[in-house]
């Protein structure tokens, strides 16, 4: 079945589709996580801040963002970000912002509702008693949250953080619908250049299953040797 | 009387329209010992944490060092750094080494160098007996052991009184009297101390008064041989007879 495969066209298009492709995915995927954690953690300490000029807004924001679909935020990004640019800098034209910050201000601020919700969880398993620790050698909120508790909820969950980040790896290939050369819009390109729709779209597959699931192995090995000993 | 450290005065406290503290008052003087007793949830947790304003009340005054605990005014965390308190479960911090749950409350809120605080750290470790443990974290020491890190991190911040929740509560028996031990010491040297506890043996060994706590009040503020001796309240009296029973 395989005798009319061209699987030449991969190893063609091997430097086009690591060398452009990858790096964007990778490097889309590594900055939205970072910016997601950073967001999601500040919204989950909002949350969870007893103060409800802080912690309703804070709820909204997630709630929203996990009713809307990803692609939809993606468009929406892409068409919105050039009008908000204009605004705040009072130009005279919307503002180009180009593909890449478009697609990553639409997934750190869409991840960051994901993240809040397992910051939050993390925050949440950290015992009172911690707190008052912290608290009864005089230490302040900020103090108390940036040395005590954040190092150790960030540790309780670095495993769901990661494994968030695994699905975050993967849905960066919706960026197609920009038609932005990430790693899939590249193997997609090459695929509709030479017809070779499913040599490419079988490749591209098994390099996703095979990054995602290396991945979700380091993970479980990761959460073993991390585990706080209590 | 010798100069007053901790004035509790007719503090209450209600959670919702249950009353966990009722009017209760008690003086504690420099460098007295003051053991809190009494049956389960009667309050004593509760009244020491209000002393360093881990809990709110509702009503009354607690003056520190004649500052006042409950004034929205007072600037609460520079107050409890003043105050050691030591917790029924450690609560030392798992992340950090035993050196690290020394220093970081000296340098971060004290603004000590981190040579001042790992040498404080350091010579409180030796007092506890921990000298070779600064390196490994709590949850590789014993329960003794990290009751006495505990007492050595709040010991290094060079409280002006020592607030125990239960110390010995959570302890294996063997591991009670390693860390009684450390407290009996810190008492002679002169700290002012309360205490929450049922190691009577100790109350009678260092505390200079007992007072007795039921449903919320202070049924009993005795000096020790007179609450041993010939207790005024029934209630006392029903408590040590069970607790001295074996």
């Amino acid at each position: 079945m395989f005798a009319n495969f061209d699987f030449d066209v991969i190893a063609r298009s091997l430097r086009y589709l690591f060398f452009d492709g990858m790096t964007f995915t990778l490097i889309l995927t590594a900055l939205a996580t970072a910016g997601g954690i950073v967001f999601g953690t500040m919204l989950a300490l909002m949350r969870l801040s007893g103060f409800p000029l802080l912690a309703v807004p804070a709820t909204g924001y997630v709630n929203l963002m996990r009713s809307v679909p990803l692609v939809l935020m993606i468009f929406w990004f892409y068409f919105l970000v050039p009008y908000i640019g204009q605004w705040l800098t009072g130009a005279e034209r919307p503002i180009q912002v180009g593909y890449f910050t478009s697609s990553l201000v639409a997934f750190t601020l869409f991840e960051a509702a994901y993240f809040c919700e397992i910051m939050r969880a993390g925050i949440q398993s950290i015992s009172r008693g911690q707190l008052a620790a912290a608290q009864a050698l005089g230490m302040s909120y900020p103090q108390t949250m940036g040395y005590i508790v954040l190092p150790q909820a960030f540790r309780n969950m670095l495993p769901v953080l990661l494994t968030q980040t695994i699905i975050l790896f993967q849905d960066t290939s919706l960026v197609y619908v920009l038609s932005i050369t990430d790693f899939l819009g590249a193997a997609s390109k090459v695929a509709q250049r030479d017809g070779r729709l499913v040599e490419m779209y079988l490749f591209a597959a098994v390099v996703y299953f095979v990054i995602s699931f290396a991945a979700s192995q380091g993970v479980r090995a990761l959460s073993h040797r991390t585990a706080i000993i209590r | 009387m010798t100069d007053i450290q901790i004035d509790i005065n007719e503090v209450s406290k209600w959670y919702g329209p249950f009353q966990v503290l009722n009017r209760c008052s008690t003086k504690v003087g420099k460098g007295e010992v003051v053991v809190v007793c009494g049956p389960s949830g009667s309050g004593k947790s509760t009244l020491i944490k209000c002393v360093n304003g881990l809990e709110p009340f509702t009503q009354g005054a607690i003056t520190v060092d004649g500052i006042s605990v409950g004034d929205p005014k007072t600037n609460l965390p520079k107050l409890r750094a003043r105050i050691g308190m030591v917790f029924q479960h450690f609560e030392l911090f798992p992340h950090l080494t035993v050196m690290r749950n020394l220093v970081l409350a000296q340098i971060k809120v004290l603004g000590r160098s981190s040579g001042e605080a790992h040498e404080n750290g350091m010579r409180l470790l030796d007092r506890v007996g921990l000298r070779d443990q600064a390196e490994k974290f709590p949850g590789e020491l014993s329960g003794g052991q990290q009751q006495r890190v505990a007492i050595a991190r709040a010991l290094a911040m060079d409280p002006i009184a020592m607030l125990f929740d239960e110390p010995t509560s959570a302890l294996d028996p063997e591991m009670i009297k390693e860390v009684l031990d450390v407290m009996v010491g810190l008492a002679r040297d002169g700290m002012t101390m309360i205490v929450v506890t049922h190691e009577m043996g100790f109350a009678r060994q260092v505390a200079r008064r007992v007072v007795f706590m039921d449903k919320g009040e202070i049924v009993e503020d005795a000096p020790t041989e007179e609450f041993f001796g010939s207790p005024r309240s029934e209630r006392a009296q029903m408590f040590l007879s069970k607790i001295l029973q074996y």
